[in-house]
């Protein structure tokens, strides 16, 4: 099972909610998919609108929990107030914190994220850090109170995939204990494989499966790929070895010269 | 009096966060609100008393990564 805060989780695959073809395709792609977990946002209410109820009340009929999120805030204190807003109306500790360090990569701003984590920590947030692959960084936001770490493998809605498997393989060895989920850049589902094979604890995903062709197969493809991926983490995998090695045994093979 | 609401100015005869959300039309149970970059709870917005200029944010849920 996967465990984030104390809570209990059967799938290993948290989904984004944004850029679906139409609200019944993120429906069906939600249900699909047989995540428990999925990632919301707040945005400026237009007045005599009512479109971000109507968005939460299907999300609400869906049965999972929610993720708020802290998406586009730049600074500390646009992210404080952001998580304090989602903690008001989606009436949850979680909160997936974003601070935005860089407008064309969105990289996160690590020490605005830092200082972001300690403050919301302390007021009794349960945070998941969206942040890079730097194993320093990771340890300061370990400090901050995090007890869940959201490293990107690459860019956001980049599909690139991962860019830097060392370093996850870093992380994952100096926290063997922190849920460990990789939160950003995952393009195909043997993307997702190969980062659950490196022992990550749960991939989130949402362009990859919302600018599909055809989400709701996607998202069915991608729970496979992370369950197979986490079952073969499990199973131990072969290293990968410079010379050949012949399968089948050579000792007892005929003679015939 | 006017305020700044969403970032757009508006002259509204509000003298509460409530009456505001209400004249202007905001519904529903799903809006969160802030004012001066200060989170003002749901139930704190009927004595929530405002002032010339405040900045007031209305936000709702919408679809994230």
């Amino acid at each position: 099972m996967l465990s984030l805060y104390g809570t209990d989780f059967a799938s290993r695959l948290l989904l984004g909610t944004a850029r679906y073809p139409s609200p019944a395709a993120l429906a069906k792609a939600v249900r699909i998919s047989r995540t428990n977990i999925v990632t919301v946002s707040l945005r400026r209410e237009t007045a005599g609108g009512g479109s971000g109820g109507a968005f939460f009340e299907m999300i609400q009929e869906l049965g999972v929990s929610v993720l708020p999120n802290t998406a586009g805030c730049h600074s500390v204190s646009e992210a404080v107030l952001t998580a304090k807003m989602a903690r008001e109306v989606f009436r949850t500790d979680w909160i997936k914190l974003e601070v935005i360090g860089h407008h064309d990569t969105l990289q996160p701003d690590v020490f605005a994220l830092v200082e972001t984590a300690r403050i919301l920590s302390g007021e009794g947030f349960q945070v998941f850090p969206y942040t890079t692959d730097d194993l320093v960084v990771a340890e300061k936001l370990l400090e901050a109170g995090c007890r869940v770490l959201m490293p990107w493998c690459a860019p956001i809605g980049s599909a690139m995939g991962p860019a830097n498997q060392h370093a996850l393989r870093a992380l994952r060895a100096h926290f063997p204990d922190i849920p460990l989920i990789v939160d950003a850049g995952i393009g195909r589902p043997s993307h997702a494989a190969v980062v659950m094979e490196l022992g990550f604890d749960a991939v989130l995903l949402n362009t990859a499966v919302a600018a599909a062709a055809d989400p709701a197969a996607m998202a069915n493809a991608f729970a496979l790929a992370i369950e197979a991926g986490r079952q073969a983490f499990r199973a131990g995998m072969l290293e990968p070895r410079d010379m050949a090695v012949p399968s089948t045994p050579v000792i007892g093979k005929g003679v015939f010269q | 009096m006017k305020f700044i609401v969403n970032g757009e100015e508006q002259d509204v005869a509000a003298t509460t966060l409530h009456e505001l959300l209400s004249l202007l039309d905001y519904q529903g149970r799903w809006l969160a609100t802030a004012v001066n970059g200060e989170l003002v709870r749901s139930a704190d917005r009927v004595r929530h008393r405002l002032a010339e200029q405040d900045r007031i944010e209305i936000l709702s849920p919408m679809q994230g990564g």
